[in-house]
């Protein structure tokens, strides 16, 4: 019984970490349908953002989580109009191709600058200590990123739901010369969607340091993690995305705990089986 | 019995009928136009009718077999073939290369590895029939991509005449082409060997006229009338499902 | 690859011209072949692995440039020809050449024929997906049954015997490359043939328009899974290869890494040409091997810059600028 509460608990902290990060590529591969694979290469970078407020300049950690956001979305902002724009709309294997390229530089440029070492995020005294809640202890960093988790989805359900600004994003999509003629600023929107999800990044990649360590190859290590989380949900789906990463956060915890000889085997099996059953994810629209 | 016919299809989807009831049949040689207004369930009578879709209940036979629970490829190997309204071909191909491919695939031979339709002489010869036929000899080596849409349209009909078919559903073969070009299309239908079927969805009334000896009219997923042209234009429930309350 | 306005009725002996076509391109292939062994007397480990490597390559041009399925996970079969080749010999000692070369084929094709089996099912984004998560188990599964395979050591201790009996693997590695030229001409052919067959064109075709081929009648699934065991045994061959080359087989050559480079390769060279997988290789494969010596993280910057580059800019890849650079250049002669 106490391991699988422990179970329950590491892999709700775990799955609530894949979802701040992935649901913003499951915007930006539901919503603008594009095949994001430098997504992670974005929660990386707000991880470093973060990592060096906090421990070369000692900033309080809010403070460089708000940084983060803004800084990763700034250098995000260029690259959305001068590359991202212009495969909207492209084959799936173009997008992939493109982004797998800015992947790759970004790892490069991110060794260059910061060093081939894992980097920590000084967290402040409140996140840092365990927390009791009754059948075990839990670092408080993972209640923290849970928290963030629920507020993450309340609020982009609130932004999709009772907001026009979705609607405006899907007829830009479908439609890109008819939502002009309508008045919507399609070039603006895709903008800000971009920016959206890319700031959602940063901040899992922020939130989520302490499980997903901070180093070059970050970008590439989880890059198939967040992709795959996103296709098991549904890709534009919060509560598929929701559901796939606690399911798959806890096939991959209790297959830790348990066999860890398998390693991942058990993860990628489960996707299998779900991709497999569900073609277009569990909560996805049909195409 | 007929080569080919339909019996009592019914599709329903959600609380809509899209396809009421719908029976009728086709002989050897038949010239048939199936016409209706917009959302009349025309495609999804091709689509039934192809396999694409399944039918809630009734049956499609084809040369006293019942063809229902085949699959689309099943079908078209019984004999029973489309033509699309949008053009689909193979864009990097070339004309050659896609009557090629259909006559290798009605002989069964379109799986083979280590072979070449350029050294199988009776291949390249029945090639060369139907690309003269429709004077698409000239264009043989060009890939699609560079060719015309008027040609396109022709080679659209090369192919389904390349399988041989018993039964050709032909979905608005002169779609998208100005009037001038849709000639070229009558003459290449005018081709078709004399004892196959032919059911042609089309919205140009001349065209119709010209080529059917029958019609049959679809509205509200129902058969509405079924007989000469002469008669439709004068037919009332005709006037009424395409003119509406206009006509009363 | 556009062709010129002949009619069918004055060429018939365009498939003579092809054969010649053929000749042509398998000389000038040994004469590369011939200059390389000639100017790097030193670097026949690396020419060899290149063209183990091509041969994954040209397998992954047969699946998604000829038949237009997008994998991110095709070192499985890769991978699959290396293990079994290499089990064989270290575990077995069945250290013949030629029969690790033939294990190889027939274990890559088994494993394409089945991952293919699940990849297929899903469409883009999920075909992508499904791709990845059978080279993940696959790289799992190796490191798992280490017994078998050595697990992350790698497996050691293979040791094939001369070739036909008379030719030792040296030191320097003369034997290895000549087999791996002679396998790539074989190779070349082979598929040179398999793309202009009938059942070449009918993958192109479902590649541009899958409806289409349902509608002529023709299996869509069943076609691709052939191909994919045809492109395994090609991918198989490589990974024997390498084994047979090197002497070890590593879990890197099962890796979604691999795979995502092999589909760089591609792309960089051209993709749905023969050509274009073997230049894509050659260039990215030697490139990598110069920057890395220097700083493995400068190479990935230059090839994500290049990536980027090719995509924008030359889509059809390094073949296909060449070829619209030429065909330029005729227009403007005629």
């Amino acid at each position: 019984m106490q391991t699988i509460l422990s179970i329950g608990a590491d892999a709700l902290a775990y799955g609530m970490v894949l979802f701040v990060i992935s649901i913003g590529l499951s915007l930006t591969m539901g919503l603008m349908k594009v095949v994001n694979l430098a997504h992670g290469a974005f929660a990386m970078i707000g991880g470093y953002i973060a990592s060096y407020l906090t421990q070369q300049m000692g900033l309080h950690f809010g403070f460089a989580m708000l940084a983060a956001v803004l800084g990763t979305v700034l250098i995000a902002i260029p690259l959305e109009r001068l590359l991202y724009r212009r495969i909207y709309g492209a084959p799936e294997l173009t997008q992939v191709l493109m982004t797998i390229g800015i992947t790759f530089a970004i790892i490069g440029i991110a060794n260059f600058l910061m060093g081939p070492t894992l980097k920590t995020i000084a967290l402040p005294p409140e996140l840092q200590g365990p927390v009791d809640i009754g059948f075990r202890t839990i670092a408080a960093h993972k209640l923290f990123a849970a928290a963030v988790g629920i507020v993450v989805a309340g609020a982009l359900w609130f932004l999709i739901e009772r907001t026009p600004f979705v609607v405006r994003l899907r007829a830009s999509v479908d439609d890109a010369a008819m939502a002009g003629a309508l008045g919507v600023r399609t070039r603006m929107v895709y903008a800000v969607s971009f920016a959206v999800a890319i700031g959602l990044a940063a901040l899992g990649g922020v939130v989520g340091a302490q499980l997903l360590p901070i180093e070059p190859y970050y970008a590439l290590r989880y890059m198939v993690t967040f992709l795959v989380v996103v296709s098991v949900g549904g890709a534009g789906s919060i509560p598929g995305a929701l559901i796939a990463c606690l399911l798959l956060g806890a096939v991959e915890t209790t297959g830790r705990y348990l066999m860890p000889e398998f390693g991942e085997f058990f993860f990628y099996l489960a996707v299998i089986a779900i991709v497999c059953i569900f073609p277009n994810g569990l909560l996805g629209r049909a195409k | 019995m007929s080569l080919f016919s339909i019996r009592n299809l019914n599709k329903h989807f959600g609380g809509l009928a899209v396809t009421d009831h719908v029976s009728f049949s086709l002989e050897k040689g038949n010239r048939v136009a199936l016409i209706g207004p917009n959302g009349a369930g025309k495609t999804t009578l091709v689509n039934l009718v192809t396999g694409h879709i399944k039918p809630d209940s009734g049956e499609v036979f084809l040369d006293n077999q019942n063809i229902t629970s085949l699959s689309p490829s099943a079908r078209v190997k019984a004999g029973l073939v489309r033509s699309f309204q949008v053009t689909r071909l193979f864009s990097e191909m070339t004309p050659e290369e896609h009557v090629a491919l259909a006559i290798l695939q009605r002989r069964g031979r379109s799986g083979h590895i280590f072979a070449h339709y350029r050294a199988m002489p009776e291949v390249m010869a029945e090639l060369r029939d139907i690309l003269g036929l429709l004077n698409l000899d000239a264009l043989a080596r060009i890939p699609v991509s560079d060719i015309a849409y008027g040609q396109q349209r022709l080679l659209e009909i090369a192919l389904v005449m390349a399988l041989r078919p018993k039964v050709l559903l032909l979905d608005e073969p002169a779609a998208g082409l100005p009037s001038t070009d849709t000639v070229l299309i009558e003459k290449a239908l005018a081709q078709l060997p004399p004892d196959l079927a032919v059911l042609m969805i089309e919205h140009d009334m001349d065209f119709v006229f010209r080529f059917a000896q029958r019609v049959i009219v679809l509205a509200a997923g129902a058969v509405i009338f079924d007989g000469t042209p002469q008669a439709v234009a004068a037919d009332a429930r005709v006037r009424e499902a395409y003119l509406g309350s206009y006509a009363a | 690859m556009t062709g010129f306005p002949v009619s069918a009725a004055t060429t018939p002996n365009l498939w003579q011209r092809s054969a010649r076509a053929d000749a042509i391109a398998v000389l000038v292939v040994a004469a590369t072949a011939l200059v390389l062994f000639l100017l790097f007397p030193q670097s026949l480990a690396l020419l060899t692995r290149i063209v183990a490597i091509m041969l994954l390559v040209l397998s992954l041009d047969l699946v998604t440039g000829y038949s237009g399925v997008a994998t991110l996970g095709h070192a499985t079969v890769f991978g699959a020809g290396a293990y079994a080749a290499g089990i064989l010999a270290a575990r077995f000692g069945v250290a013949d050449p030629l029969l690790m070369l033939a294990i190889g084929a027939l274990a890559g094709a088994l494993a394409g024929g089945v991952s293919s089996l699940v990849i297929l099912r899903g469409h883009g984004l999920g075909q992508l997906v499904l791709s990845i998560a059978i080279v993940q188990l696959a790289h799992e599964m190796a490191n798992k049954f280490s017994s078998w395979t050595g697990g992350s050591d790698g497996l050691s201790g293979i040791m094939p015997s001369p070739l036909f009996g008379l030719f030792r693997f040296d030191l320097w590695g003369r034997t290895g490359y000549w087999l791996a030229v002679a396998l790539l001409i074989i190779v070349f052919l082979v598929l040179r043939a398999v793309v202009r067959s009938p059942f070449g064109m009918l993958c192109r075709g479902i590649k541009q328009d899958p409806v289409r081929v349902r509608a002529m009648g023709a299996p869509v699934y069943f076609t691709l899974v052939k191909m994919y065991a045809i492109a395994g045994a090609v991918a198989g061959l490589g990974g024997a290869l390498s084994a047979i080359s090197t002497k070890v087989v590593g879990l890197d050559s099962l890796s979604f890494s691999l795979s995502a480079e092999a589909l760089v390769m591609l792309v960089l060279g051209g993709t749905g040409k023969i050509f274009g997988a073997m230049l894509g290789t050659i260039v990215f494969v030697w490139f990598e091997d110069i920057v890395s010596a220097i700083n493995p993280f400068h190479w990935l910057t230059i090839v994500g810059v290049l990536l980027v580059v090719v995509v924008l800019f030359a889509p059809k890849g390094l073949v296909g600028a060449i070829e619209s650079v030429v065909s330029r250049m005729r227009g403007r002669k005629t």
